[in-house]
């Protein structure tokens, strides 16, 4: 089949493409290497709205930044996920440091941001208690968010395959060629997919993509820079309210701690390059470092309480800027590439600006019957007494609860597999329901949670996957085996 | 809404112990409610032997030690609920709970037990560092997916953490073909019970490490490989101590927490050593009617004094609904200090306590020829030689109620390790 | 002469023994803090015995593994025996506590047996 478009990339900017191009009559297709949408950078990050004063003031990272803040929360809205304005404060804690305070201010301004205010450290401290005792002022800016970074990418790309988008998961591409007639021919591990326009938007592989197409003296390098972070119990989520960040420095925003959208507390990230862009793991330098860094600004942070700590890749690019537009010498590819922090925020922006640019290239016509809206796999906690018993009397699933720490029923793990790009592996179930991101982190549910893909998807005890692949949890049963091996 | 005398949160060794008593002090209506599709809780996976020397004076394994007391529950007709989650209980004792058939209910309560049990502690909160892939464990996960539901996790395996679900899967795995290549324990000395490191680990050539650490996880799908290292005193790993094996399998016990969501929502105090319910004499914690008992309120390592703790929170529960418990408070405190961890219970009124009272404690390190003393007020009156104590092993001092009530005005009763 | 050390089971101390032994005969028993080491020590190096726990395969079963042990101690050496017999069984549900698995395992005169019910479906 060819394609109108093809998206290379299924994390937060490929599926926000995606689901602004399905706004149009156009065949679209996204090819992801991984099993599933978010599996990269989008989900493993500080899962920070920011406000954007951080960004150049006139870069592109700033427009886009503020736009994508802007557009938040209708967005939210029509897509059912949680998002909340808790604020940002960047903390000074160093008296020679305050100039810089003003500084971001300004720089904020001329970003578009609304509403910042530069604090006393009594105001900062009657806002924000648990603040170290060393604060000397703070920036605060109200339109900082938090938000879900699995769900904002699961909705967008959920709603851009109800709206036609195609998906391919486990596709790697492996090579771009383009043909005398002007199409392009990808070829990837699942055969070859053609198009006449192709989105790169492959996250830390950006730049290996690229260089696919790319003329000589038009080569880029993405370095992966891990962050490390630490994510602690709801029971500790309150410690403080709004996003604390340390004055930045040129490796970044610094070690944030935020209450997250579902009320646990987040610590980090690090900011390390690497070569490795599969280098996920964490480090006890990294852990140790970014622990100490946190107690700098925040005091009394209850580091007993961490219930996992993880890593994250960002696709940095030497000039910190996103690179976004077409490729010069390769007519009708697109680049969405070194889409590092803020690029959560700025998905929304980045999805808006790829779209509009591929609507008036292609002279694209928009859809009668698009589909704006979509809605989350429900949430039971805020029901009532009777309406649960309603609920549980029309689908019984949404009485027998799996997850115990997060309180996730059946009913709710069944509607994340059978919905559209529906969860087919452990963390699928958890990114779309958080079935085992509580506080024994799937200790419990994990033998359940198999039970339940292994009825409704048919697959063998010994094919269920942690996050596809050939991470399977079991490797064979016991007894049946072992005479053989012996 | 529906009422019951006593209900009972949990269907393991002790919830079931708990309702039996409940039962045989009189009390009528009676529920268990029990989130597994059967009784027994996590003896259920335990198939090992070992368990009721002291309760049933045989070795059993952890199946039939439960059905003993699962077939109490069925000859008495107390009734239970499976598949059941409590999602609440509240200041006033009523008990929100739901099932598939039942749907969201709520019942109000003469008296509550807790008797919830504990979890593992996850890979994360001990902040090992590495890859994050397929083929980490909790030693119990890796049980129940073992002996319940009949698979293996892999084939080549370390394990972290010397306690004795580690040391029993150490042995588990070994029998159903898997390769246990070493065992590395934090601490300099091992969490588990001596017999188990002899039986499950020295019969099978399975060394054990003492301080020793994992300090790396590889693998980016599934585990490859884990690299252990010596630890210095601090617990900090030693630069160059480094052994790595390739495996694909990494089991982690590493400790036990007390699951106690509930109790924190329902505002009952808790202790920060145990993280479970601070308790009195009664084993009520300090909202009136609720009692506590077994590994919800502190890990115990032998099941036989859980049966033996929630038999007196159900004939204690059973007196609070019959309203034979006085609501005198309990005002004489038990302070843990000097090398013991903590105790429960952890007050006393002496009218309210039993004849003797056995008071249960850990001890923070190894301690040899030392001695057990309690003080009260500033006054020894026991000092018993004890040849070796360890944080793994639980210890006890009995009170008997005449020596209290002998010394008038008594305030404070002090537990701690003396070397002479 | 024939060395064997040894860590007693016996209590917590976890005593470690050294047993001397003479053409299987024990000559000595040292390291031991007490009575229960030198028992322990005597029997661990004559005759050693374990009670093996592990599952069998169920057929038609609520459970797909029902769980069983010896009903007494086997001779320690005949532990990879034991469950190759074990692994090799296969029950059909209903089975109820105490219910024989495999009789008279590896000619040890012990009966391998079910420790739970398993209800038929």
């Amino acid at each position: 089949m060819l394609y109108d478009v093809i998206i290379i990339g299924a994390g937060v900017s490929g599926s926000a493409i995606a689901r602004e191009l399905s706004r149009y009559e156009a065949n679209v297709c996204v090819l992801e290497k991984c099993e599933d949408v978010c599996e990269g950078t989008s989900k493993a990050n500080s899962a920070i709205v920011h406000a954007g004063f951080d960004a150049a003031a006139g870069s592109l990272m700033a427009k886009l930044n503020v736009r994508g803040n802007e557009m938040m929360d209708d967005l939210c809205r029509d897509l059912d996920i949680p998002f909340k304005r808790n604020g940002s404060m960047v903390v000074c804690i160093h008296k020679e440091a305050l100039p810089g305070l003003q500084d971001l201010y300004d720089r904020g301004i001329k970003n578009g941001v609304k509403g910042m205010k530069i604090l006393s450290r009594e105001e900062a401290l009657e806002m924000e208690p648990n603040l170290s005792d060393n604060v000397e002022g703070a920036l605060y800016a109200p339109t900082g968010g938090i938000i879900c970074p699995f769900k904002l990418c699961i909705a967008m790309a959920e709603n851009a395959n109800v709206n036609g988008v195609d998906f391919r998961f486990n596709t790697k591409v492996e090579d771009i060629k383009k043909s005398e007639d002007g199409l392009w021919h990808i070829r990837t591990n699942n055969g070859e997919y053609v198009s006449r326009y192709v989105v790169n938007a492959a996250g830390v592989y950006s730049g290996v993509i690229h260089n696919m197409v790319s003329e000589d003296d038009d080569k880029i390098e993405i370095i992966p820079r891990r962050g490390d972070y630490c994510l602690l119990d709801k029971e500790v989520g309150n410690h403080v309210s709004h996003t604390i960040f340390p004055q930045p420095t040129n490796l970044g925003k610094g070690v944030l701690v935020s209450p997250t959208v579902h009320g646990n507390l987040i610590v980090g990230p690090t900011a390390i390059d690497i070569d490795d862009k599969e280098g996920t793991n964490t480090t006890a330098e990294g852990i140790n470092d970014l622990i100490a860094k946190a107690n700098d600004h925040v005091k009394n942070l209850p580091m007993r309480k961490v219930i996992t700590s993880f890593a994250g890749l960002r696709a940095h690019e030497a000039r910190h800027e996103f690179i976004i537009g077409e490729v010069k010498g390769a007519k009708n590819f697109i680049d969405c590439a070194a889409i590092e922090s803020p690029g959560l925020t700025s998905s929304p922006a980045i999805g808006e600006m790829v779209g509009n640019m591929l609507k008036d290239m292609m002279g694209l016509t928009p859809k009668a019957n698009w589909i704006s809206k979509r809605k989350d796999v429900m949430n039971p906690e805020n029901l009532s007494i009777e309406e649960r018993n309603e609920l549980i009397k029309k689908n019984p699933a949404y009485g027998n609860i799996i997850c115990r720490c997060e309180s996730i029923s059946e009913g709710e793990i069944l509607d994340a597999i059978h919905r559209p790009l529906g969860a087919r592996s452990l963390d699928g179930v958890k990114r779309r329901t958080r079935a085992g991101m509580g506080r024994c982190q799937a200790g419990f549910c994990s033998p359940k949670t198999m039970e339940i893909l292994h009825r409704e998807l048919g697959l063998d005890y010994e094919e269920i996957t942690k996050s596809g692949g050939r991470s399977n949890i079991v490797i064979e049963r016991t007894k049946n085996q072992k005479g053989g091996e012996q | 809404m529906m009422n019951y005398d006593i209900v009972i949160v949990g269907g393991g060794p002790a919830g079931l112990a708990a309702a039996v008593a409940a039962r045989n002090a009189g009390v009528d209506k009676i529920l268990i409610l029990e989130r597994d599709k059967e009784l027994g809780g996590i003896l259920n996976q335990c198939i090992h032997n070992g368990f009721g020397l002291h309760t049933f004076k045989e070795e059993l394994t952890g199946p039939e030690y439960a059905y003993r007391f699962i077939e109490k529950v069925l000859d008495a007709k107390i009734e239970y609920k499976l598949n059941t989650m409590v999602m609440d209980i509240s200041e006033d004792r009523v008990v929100t709970a739901m099932s598939r058939e039942d749907g969201m209910y709520q019942i109000k309560a003469g008296a509550v037990i807790l008797a919830m049990g504990c979890r593992e502690r996850p890979r994360g909160a001990l902040n090992i560092p590495g890859f994050r892939p397929a083929g980490i464990f909790s030693a119990g996960t890796a049980q129940r997916l073992v002996n319940i539901e009949g698979y293996m996790p892999g084939r080549e395996v370390v394990i972290l953490g010397s306690g004795d679900i580690g040391l029993i899967m150490a042995r588990r795995m070994t029998l159903e073909g898997a390769k246990v290549k070493v065992v590395a324990e934090l601490m300099p000395y091992s969490g588990g019970l001596k017999r188990n490191i002899v039986q499950c680990l020295d019969d099978f050539g399975i060394p054990l490490k003492l301080s020793h650490t994992v300090v790396d996880i590889e693998g980016k799908e599934k585990v490859t490989a884990v690299t252990i290292a010596e630890v210095d005193g601090k617990g900090k790993p030693i630069p160059g101590t480094e052994e790595r094996y390739t495996c694909d399998t990494l089991l982690l016990s590493c400790g036990l927490i007390p699951e106690n969501e509930l109790s924190r929502n329902a505002g009952v105090e808790m202790s920060p050593i145990t993280s479970g319910p601070i308790v009195n004499e009664s084993l009520e914690t300090n909202i009136p009617g609720v009692f506590a008992c077994g590994n919800v309120l502190h890990v115990h390592d032998l099941v036989d004094y859980v049966s033996e703790e929630a038999d007196r929170a159900g004939q204690n529960a059973a007196k609070f609904v019959k309203g034979e418990l006085s609501d005198a408070k309990s005002d004489i405190e038990i302070v843990a200090t000097e090398g013991a961890r903590y105790t429960v219970p952890s007050t006393i009124n002496v009218d309210r306590m039993d004849d003797k009272l056995t008071v249960r404690f850990r001890v923070g390190a190894v301690y040899k020829d030392s001695f057990v003393s309690v003080y009260f007020d500033d006054e020894r009156v026991m000092h018993n030689k004890k040849r070796i104590m360890a944080p793994g092993e639980m210890e006890q001092v009995i009170l008997l109620k005449d020596k209290l009530k002998e010394k008038s005005g008594l305030k404070k009763i002090t537990v701690k390790i003396e070397n002479e | 002469m024939e060395k064997r050390e040894l860590t007693c089971i016996g209590c917590p101390m976890g005593c470690a023994i050294t047993v001397e032994l003479e053409n299987g005969e024990v000559v000595s028993v040292t390291g031991n803090t007490c009575g229960i080491g030198d028992k322990y020590a005597r029997n661990e190096v004559t005759h050693p015995e374990r009670t093996v726990t592990s599952t069998a395969v169920i057929l038609g079963g609520d459970k797909p593994r029902v769980s069983v042990k010896t009903k007494s101690n086997i001779p320690k050496d005949k532990i990879d025996a034991v469950m190759k017999e074990i692994d090799a069984a296969v029950m059909s549900a209903p089975i109820r506590i105490g219910d024989v698995v495999v009789k008279n395992v590896c000619g040890t005169g012990v009966d391998v047996v079910a420790t739970r019910n398993v209800e038929k479906i």
